[in-house]
């Protein structure tokens, strides 16, 4: 590359089992970023979506999402034969409680795999695209925010990923953003791998203890599949210093950095009930200083020494 | 009486779900035998506190078209009919993406050739296995880089007789999206597990949403309490749902449960409550208490 422009780097913040932090982290993270390089954050945990809880978010643009589509059955045009109910395989279809009754979909389990419409022969069943969320592009205290809310009980959580991370990407591309910054999804399946996918880095947040140590690995598993670097930060890291050494063994076994360890801190919660980030509310406490750590070796990771540029 | 669920779910990720589905079942083991599903097949972690004895094992999977190119005329129906662009047609040959694929059956009841029929593919694994108080324990885990949990939790409650009288537990997976409404949609009743915070709030208001859809009834615990605030308790005096059970902050139940201690072994005084919790839940599932 000859170009002056800068590539943007992403970073995407995740860890298996939920609730170890991801957010708070990722709300400092952005706070000291925004002092030091141009950034766009996003929010991808679309099924519970907090980032925007402790960023001052102001909607600037508002979209709709229509994914998922759904059988419906015009009751009008139902023999009812019944043959929908044999080709569904998610448990969607309704049996009617009186024979001569139309059978009815379960909006709730339907796949909108479209089997019972070419099935049906009386074509009494046609597929209807619904609105599945929102998305948002906020001004935040700290820049940019792509968010999104899924409607409860929603589908294609990970299409919704991919696609504010798309449009975050083209706001970058256009706005010589450095980096884009990325709070995950719980979990490994679907939105997970939507919210990695092309990343340049991940940031593993763990929890010390039997169930944080078993999800850490599943998730450093997936994302060696896909080939994503990793670095590890360890949150409540005093609660029990045991299974921090742990966490630690199972980062130095797997040839991953532990790039900071935070403690518990009731300034933490405190911070999140004022809707700021700990680095903003409590700049001298320990965890603020530890997060600043975290972030030096996230930015060193990503661009090496130009991360020095202020 | 009928077979009866108890879903326990959450919203937001890490609000002790797993904590308070192990205690209560836990809890009730010894006047109702329980049945336990963990059916946060992404992040299975209830085995580590119930300690089960797994005796069987089998493979969750999704039925994935297999095209034999002898048949095939390469005509296109099948890759028209697939909802999930699992097919294509590239360079006159139909081809699959397995892992897109949803095991609809679409395709192979559609292709006019009968080219087309059906494979298992493996996603994930069902395991059942008993604890040595004698629980049922049923746990679904989906295997890295698959991206779909739903078939796993569909299977895994498939795996499961209910039987008359039978008390099935089951831990949700956090969120609010198609995992958990596989989950939870035909519970008896649904316990939500959040703390007192921005963030607990926000996401238990999406699993009311999901509540105000499958009709279920459910109550609220509040876990940590006294990190945060009264938001929980003023927003829920506006819905028919209400506080069942308050668990503190301590930080002495943070480092039992970071040892794979169950809270009713760690601190067994918490057993008491999670019985008088479940007299409660049974009472309002039988139709004795209308509203809590």
């Amino acid at each position: 590359m000859t170009t002056n422009k800068q590539v943007t780097k992403q970073c995407v913040i995740l860890s298996g089992k939920g609730g170890t932090g991801k957010t708070s982290l990722s709300a400092s993270l952005a706070n000291i970023s925004s002092q030091t390089l141009p950034s766009v954050f996003i929010d991808a945990d679309v099924d519970a979506a907090n980032l925007a809880l402790v960023t001052g978010a102001k909607h600037q643009e508002t979209h709709t999402f229509s994914s998922s589509k759904l059988a419906k059955i015009d009751p009008a045009l139902c023999d009812p034969c019944g043959i929908c109910f044999d080709v569904c395989r998610f448990d969607a279809i309704r049996i009617p409680s009186n024979n001569e009754d139309p059978y009815q979909v379960n909006a709730l389990l339907c796949d909108g795999c479209a089997a019972c419409v070419y099935a049906c022969p009386q074509s009494a069943i046609q597929m209807e695209t619904q609105e599945d969320g929102k998305w948002f592009h906020s001004i935040t205290s700290f820049g940019h925010l792509f968010h999104a809310e899924l409607f409860p009980g929603g589908e294609n959580s990970g299409k919704l990923v991919t696609e504010i991370k798309q449009h975050a990407k083209n706001f970058a591309d256009n706005n010589n953003v450095s980096m884009i910054l990325i709070d995950g999804p719980p979990g490994i399946g679907c939105p997970v791998i939507s919210a990695s996918t092309g990343t340049d880095l991940a940031l593993l947040v763990a929890e010390p203890g039997v169930s944080g140590v078993h999800d850490l690995e599943r998730i450093i598993q997936t994302l060696e599949h896909f080939n994503i670097p990793i670095l590890i930060a360890i949150n409540k890291a005093d609660l029990y210093p045991q299974g921090t050494q742990t966490i630690r063994e199972l980062a130095e076994s797997r040839g991953y950095e532990v790039c900071g360890e935070i403690p518990f801190e009731s300034k933490i919660p405190q911070a999140m009930m004022q809707a700021q980030s700990i680095t903003e509310f409590a700049p001298d406490s320990p965890a603020s200083h530890e997060i600043r750590r975290i972030w030096e070796k996230v930015q060193s990771q990503l661009f090496g020494h130009l991360g020095d540029v202020e | 009486m009928k077979p009866i669920k108890i879903a326990v779910a959450s919203g937001k990720g890490g609000t002790g779900k797993t904590m308070v589905a192990t205690s209560l079942a836990a809890s009730i083991q010894s006047q109702t035998p329980v049945q336990f599903l963990d059916c946060d097949v992404e992040a299975p972690n209830a085995h580590l506190f119930l300690k089960p004895e797994i005796y069987q094992t089998d493979a969750a999977v999704i039925r994935v078209p297999v095209i034999d190119h002898h048949a095939c005329t390469a005509c296109g129906i099948c890759v028209q009919g697939c909802e999930f662009n699992a097919l294509a047609k590239l360079k006159g040959k139909i081809i699959v993406f397995p892992q897109l694929c949803h095991g609809c059956g679409s395709c192979t009841r559609l292709c006019p050739e009968g080219a087309i029929h059906e494979e298992p593919r493996e996603i994930g694994t069902l395991s059942i296995g008993v604890t040595d108080t004698g629980m049922k324990y049923f746990g679904g885990k989906l295997t890295i880089s698959e991206p779909m949990p739903t078939p796993i939790i569909r299977q895994l409650k498939h795996k499961v007789e209910y039987e008359a009288d039978s008390l099935s537990i089951l831990d949700s997976p956090p969120g609010a999206s198609c995992p958990v409404v596989a989950t939870v949609h035909d519970a008896d009743f649904v316990l939500l597990v959040t703390e007192p915070t921005p963030f607990g709030l926000h996401d238990l208001k999406q699993m009311l949403g999901v509540l105000s859809q499958t009709g279920s009834p459910g109550g609220v615990i509040i876990n940590r309490d006294g990190i945060g605030d009264d938001r929980i308790e003023d927003y829920l005096k506006g819905t028919p749902y209400s506080i069942l059970m308050r668990i503190p902050f301590q930080r002495n139940i943070a480092v039992g449960l970071a040892q794979g201690e169950l809270l009713t072994d760690w601190l067994p005084e918490y057993k008491h409550q999670f019985q008088e919790l479940f007299r409660i839940i049974m009472q309002v599932i039988k139709g004795e208490m209308i509203s809590l």
